[in-house]
């Protein structure tokens, strides 16, 4: 009975407030759009033959026609690919960096990376709205410096997103490759170089395809949560700046259209499918490598 | 001591000066006179000051604070044993799907979890307010704290609940006796973490959170779209700062058990047998 009762609650809580909301989407992205409270057709009180009877793929259509969806869900994927290459190069370093460290002061650069972790995200990216304005600080050093003569606009631009993304996830790059590097046997670089390489190319030919785990955990827990974010081009981007999660946004607060913010949530969840079956099947593998 | 190339003291310098300066600069201004956040006029504590006066951020932190301490309570209730369940819960019906729904809020885009369940709750008639963002905050930090908690039921040694099984304990003594005191540092920081992700979240909160409750990121949220103003920033060094007080305790007190523990273990070694 109490092994029942531990099952049953947490069970019972994620059905009904994962798997229910979850399908409720799912029913409304192919419903209709209609005047009405709530602002689709057809409802339950219609009736579940008609209910059925009425749903459709018309707004997977919608999206198919409409150049602003396919444009939106390219530049989501471009922007979350580049700025997940660009966190990679700024990370790597740093967690190398970090895994050369002496033993002593390990824990307090794990613990430096970690705390801007625990610091409201959007205070995070607020701080590089006032460095990147065009009266910012950042115009204010390269003016000074004599380096630029007009303030470069940089805030509002797809360059800002990148920088916003990079900052934000930089430590889900860190600390994956930390621990792959710090697992690495010293070793077999020394070996490496022994054998004629030099400390160029045994970096290349050894550490990295042996970070080869971390680089891709990274690289993943950086790539996933980009595609779907919202605070980022919302207040670092520009109005050129197309993501999906701000169009879902825009398409469910601005034009009240339930049924097609809906159909963009399912379409995103379809591309999400791809990149987080990929990082379950690198993370079994891991697992089975270490037993 | 092993010695540090040039590059890699170069790349850590460069790597923390970039994770630290934004926030410094943050702080740097939120001292400052000006109502301008970038032109420097002297230094001054007077956006502390209007930010204690202004009633609507007040109440937006309080109800901030209500909805993170009650989601993240029950959240660590439901994450512990939705980790228990799926660690030595043995087999049941339903089991796939019920580790599907546990992982699956953890890669969610935070727009479908806020959409979806403002449908729910539209679609049931349950009125926005604090109750609707806790029940939202629950239901994605559980998750969290289940992970957090499955790690570390994983690690320990079964062999430990089963003697206290064979010595004539009941399942729920030998879970309280021994199983939750050796998970307790995990539950711990699962309840840290459930509570530092209620507090952060805009996304969902914006999506469940009606006009009769605001919590503080969408009033900063609110504020902030409209450009950078002195008053954000004295607020965010608050945050900050409580922060970085609890994180560094924290990791001290962590600190200290290891080398308590360390200590034990060498003064048992010495003992006679």
């Amino acid at each position: 009975m109490r092994r029942f009762a531990l099952i049953a609650i947490p069970y019972l809580w994620l059905v009904l407030l994962f798997l229910a909301p979850f399908l409720i989407v799912l029913k409304i992205s192919l419903s209709d759009a209609a005047l009405a409270i709530p602002p689709y057709a057809p409802t339950l009180k219609d009736g579940i033959g008609t209910l059925i009877a009425e749903l459709d793929f018309e707004n997977f259509v919608f999206l198919t026609q409409d150049d602003l969806y396919w444009k939106a869900y390219l530049s989501s994927l471009r922007i979350a690919l580049i700025s997940t290459l660009l966190t990679l190069l700024v990370g790597y370093p740093i967690a190398y960096g970090m895994a050369k460290a002496p033993d002593e002061w390990r824990a307090t650069l794990m613990m430096v990376v970690i705390l801007p972790f625990w610091t409201s995200f959007l205070i995070r990216v607020y701080a590089w709205m006032g460095i990147l304005s065009n009266e910012g600080l950042l115009n204010q050093l390269l003016i000074w410096l004599g380096l630029i003569g007009e303030p470069l606009t940089i805030l509002n631009t797809n360059t800002a997103v990148y920088i916003g993304i990079v900052y934000t996830y930089l430590p889900f790059m860190i600390l994956p490759i930390y621990a792959a590097l710090d697992r690495l046997d010293a070793s077999l670089d020394e070996a490496a170089q022994d054998l004629g390489c030099t400390r160029t190319q045994a970096f290349w030919l050894v550490t990295i395809p042996l970070s080869k785990n971390g680089i891709v955990a990274g690289c993943f827990l950086v790539f996933i949560p980009a595609l779907g974010e919202f605070v980022i081009p919302s207040l670092l981007g520009g109005s050129g700046t197309l993501m999906i999660g701000k169009v879902l946004w825009e398409e469910f607060f601005n034009n009240r259209d339930w049924p097609v913010a809906s159909a963009v949530a399912i379409i995103l969840l379809l591309i999400l499918v791809i990149p987080i079956v990929l990082f379950q099947r690198n993370q079994q593998k891991q697992q089975e490598a270490e037993q | 001591m092993k010695r540090m190339s040039w590059f890699n003291v170069t790349s850590l310098t460069l790597g923390f000066a970039f994770l630290y300066l934004p926030m410094l600069v943050l702080i740097f201004y939120s001292f400052n006179a000006s109502k301008l956040v970038t032109v420097w006029a002297g230094f001054s504590v007077r956006w502390y000051g209007e930010l204690l006066q202004n009633e609507a951020f007040l109440d937006a932190a309080w109800v901030t604070l209500k909805v993170a301490v009650i989601s993240s309570s029950i959240a660590t209730v439901l994450g512990t044993m939705a980790a228990y369940v799926l660690v030595r819960g043995g087999r049941f019906m339903g089991r796939t799907l019920f580790s599907g729904m546990i992982y699956a809020p953890l890669v969610m885009p935070e727009v479908i979890t806020g959409l979806s369940l403002l449908l729910l709750f539209i679609g049931i008639g349950l009125d926005r307010g604090v109750l609707t963002i806790v029940l939202a905050h629950t239901t994605f930090s559980m998750c969290y704290v289940s992970v957090v908690v499955s790690s570390r039921l994983v690690s320990f040694d079964r062999s430990l609940e089963e003697a206290a099984l064979d010595l004539g304990s009941t399942p729920w003594e030998a879970f309280r006796l021994v199983t939750l005191p050796i998970i307790a540092p995990a539950v711990i920081s699962g309840w840290l973490l459930a509570f530092t992700l209620s507090l952060d979240d805009l996304v969902i909160a914006s999506f469940t959170a009606g006009p009769a409750a605001t919590t503080l990121p969408i009033k900063i949220f609110s504020a902030v779209r409209l450009g950078v103003s002195p008053e954000i920033n004295a607020l965010s060094t608050i945050m900050i700062l409580i922060v970085t007080i609890g994180v560094v305790t924290a990791s001290l007190v962590t600190k200290q058990g290891v080398i308590r523990a360390q200590k034990e273990a060498q003064a048992a070694e010495r003992a006679p047998v």
